[in-house]
């Protein structure tokens, strides 16, 4: 699989990017309901390991996943429609932005809580290799989900069967609202990993290149029946952990400008040149489109609250 | 009809389900190379091999995280969680993910898992090894609840829920698997939410399941001595309800108790009661009893534990104040 090029990459970020400016201003205005945590300046991550991933590979993310699920390619329409809690959303506005779930796309979940959905990759990984097809799980979490139990137990499981597993953390440095070295009496995050029996390998997370190659690497070590890779993607949130939060109070306005300088939005656009500009329009349009489309769908029977509780 | 022991009979029903459907595996602690703690898994390695029935360590949130992730991937795992009191420890996948992902995906995803556990007292096993935690299951939605008393139930119970498309609860309980028992041979099925009505009566209603059924027929034969008709209720699983059946034994007795092995507040009890006399009022003539564990922690001592848990003495007791006769 030949890396996609810098303008499929941005295309792909571009349109995160456009996602979130759209979700934020509805949430603004009182028309998106619930918590919304923005991922930008992490635009890179989503957009460089996905790239390496088969639609059939299985995939779970994090509260702050969208990114990964459409990047894994799910439907632009059925996600903004479940964000929006339409019932064409693909959950038919039951699960909302934090229970993303597309089985067609080997996407299983993303999560509302903090490290639970690697698990589940684990145990997806554990089937493709009960079946010998080939497949392979990525699961993303952050730094925070590093210091939650399941996700060492899980780590040490994927190790131990030699799961075809890549644990893709992206380091933020900000487990919510605290700096990693008020929450890891290690911050080598690598070292924690890597004492299972894996390995950790760290990469510049704001370059979607990178990214896709050390990802690449990992699923194909995977497919082959290496066994399982922990990545560690240096990034930064450039805003607050949710839209409530300035993301002010517990980091330095210089920390956050030099961050953003450093965007990979900003970095991808100056290497690509002036049809960077192009590609993040159309992106923007796109996703205006698909708002108004979204924001035109019916919204779910209320009937159907009380139903699919059960298969 | 051979007699074989709630234990054997659980093993036979795995089997079976393993034979018949090559998408069900087994995970969980000691299952494999030891056989299970309790035997329930005893020979099913030699026969599956290791690829289908897969020890793992002890990491109950890991190993039930991972039959969600197969579960979706198309398998149906059956896990199992050595005493049902480790559940706690793995409470966020059970209750947030494995329960809710049904629902949560807008009926996309189905999760057909069933945790096979073991649970309750009577054995000295102290407060963290004795717990009866079905309630805890019950107040989130998203999980069904399977409590046989029999070996033949247990059976028939086992692969109806192992076939169920939804995370299925599969309590035994510690005194009952030595119990032997008639179980049919082959495929035997008992489908969830279908309760059994042990022996007929026409005085009063005892709704019970899991081990307070082998007490309660103790008692029950022991009072139709003294002319008292009880009519005995298995509920077997306790999510799906047998409503029906409840409905018709409170509508022919006229009164109720409720017998179970766990806590009463917000117990099973409490939540059956709310239920009758929500629906069926008119229908009473006695307020409802109910016959439960006392509200504090499982104690060690055999002297304690016999003041905690529910009796045949006290079961006797607890039919006569509902039947307003002299105890």
């Amino acid at each position: 699989m030949e890396s996609p090029s810098a303008e499929s990459f941005l295309r792909q970020m571009a349109t995160l990017q456009a996602l979130e400016r759209e979700l934020t201003t509805l949430s603004q205005s009182g028309r998106l309901r619930g918590s919304l945590h923005l991922a930008q300046g992490q635009e890179a991550v989503p957009a460089g390991a996905c790239a390496a991933l088969q639609p059939s590979d299985y995939l779970t993310a994090t509260y702050r996943g969208h990114g990964y699920v459409l990047a894994k390619g799910c439907s632009l329409d059925g996600v903004l429609a479940e964000i929006l809690g339409k019932a064409t959303g693909l959950a038919c506005g039951k699960g909302g932005k934090m229970h993303l779930f597309d089985l067609s796309h080997g996407l299983l979940g993303t999560n509302g809580i903090v490290g639970a959905g690697v698990g589940s990759v684990v145990g997806a990984a554990l089937t493709a290799k009960m079946d010998r097809n080939g497949r392979v799980g990525l699961t993303v979490f952050g730094d925070g989900a590093i210091n939650q139990g399941h996700v060492h137990e899980a780590m040490n499981m994927a190790a131990l069967y030699q799961l075809p597993v890549i644990f893709l953390c992206e380091n933020n440095l900000y487990a919510e609202m605290t700096p990693l070295h008020r929450s890891h009496g290690n911050v080598n995050l690598l070292e924690r990993a890597s004492s299972y029996g894996m390995d950790a390998i760290q990469v510049d997370g704001n370059d979607p290149f990178k990214v896709y190659e050390v990802v690449k690497k990992a699923v194909d070590l995977g497919r082959s029946g290496g066994g399982p890779t922990f990545i560690e993607a240096l990034t930064y949130r450039t805003v607050g952990h949710y839209q409530a939060d300035a993301g002010t109070s517990y980091r330095t306005l210089e920390e956050i400008e030099e961050w953003r300088q450093n965007s990979p939005i900003k970095r991808l656009s100056a290497r690509i040149g002036p049809d960077a500009e192009k590609i993040i329009d159309e992106a923007d349009e796109l996703v205006h489109e698909a708002v108004e489309r979204a924001l035109g769908s019916p919204d779910p029977d209320p009937a159907t609250a009380l139903q699919g509780v059960f298969a | 009809m051979r007699e074989i022991t709630f234990a054997q009979a659980c093993n036979e029903a795995l089997r079976h389900e393993l034979q018949r459907d090559s998408s069900v595996f087994m995970i969980g602690e000691d299952i494999a190379h030891y056989g299970g703690m309790f035997r329930v898994t005893d020979g099913l390695m030699a026969e599956f091999g290791e690829d289908r029935i897969i020890d793992t360590p002890i990491s109950e949130s890991g190993f039930l995280g991972m039959a969600l992730g197969a579960a979706l991937a198309g398998k149906r795992p059956v896990a199992e969680l050595m005493f049902i009191d480790f559940s706690l420890v793995a409470m966020d996948q059970i209750l947030n993910n494995i329960a809710k992902t049904h629902y949560m995906s807008g009926g996309a995803a189905k999760v057909p898992l069933t945790i096979v556990t073991q649970g309750g007292g009577y054995k000295g096993a102290a407060a963290q090894h004795s717990q009866m935690l079905e309630a805890l299951f019950l107040h989130v939605p998203g999980i069904k609840v399977v409590t046989p008393s029999t070996p033949a139930d247990a059976k028939g119970l086992l692969s109806a829920s192992i076939r169920d498309d939804n995370p299925v609860l599969f309590i035994e309980h510690k005194q009952l698997l030595n119990l032997k028992g008639h179980v049919p041979e082959g495929e035997h099925l008992v489908p969830l939410g279908s309760a059994h009505v042990i022996q007929p009566g026409t005085d009063v209603t005892v709704l019970t399941y899991s081990y307070t059924v082998q007490l309660c027929r103790n008692v029950v034969q022991e009072l139709s001595s003294f002319g008292v008709s009880v009519e005995l209720v298995d509920l077997r699983s306790l999510n799906p309800l047998d409503w029906d059946t409840i409905s018709q034994s409170v509508t022919k007795t006229h009164r109720v108790l409720i017998v179970h092995e766990s806590h009463k507040r917000c117990g099973v009890g409490v939540d059956l009661a709310a239920q009758i006399q929500e629906q069926l009022f008119d229908e009473l003539d006695a307020p409802i009893g109910i016959c439960s564990a006392a509200d504090v922690p499982i104690p060690f001592a055999a002297g304690l534990e016999s003041e905690v848990l529910p009796t045949e003495s006290r079961i006797r007791k607890a039919i006569l104040e509902v039947m307003g006769r002299e105890v």
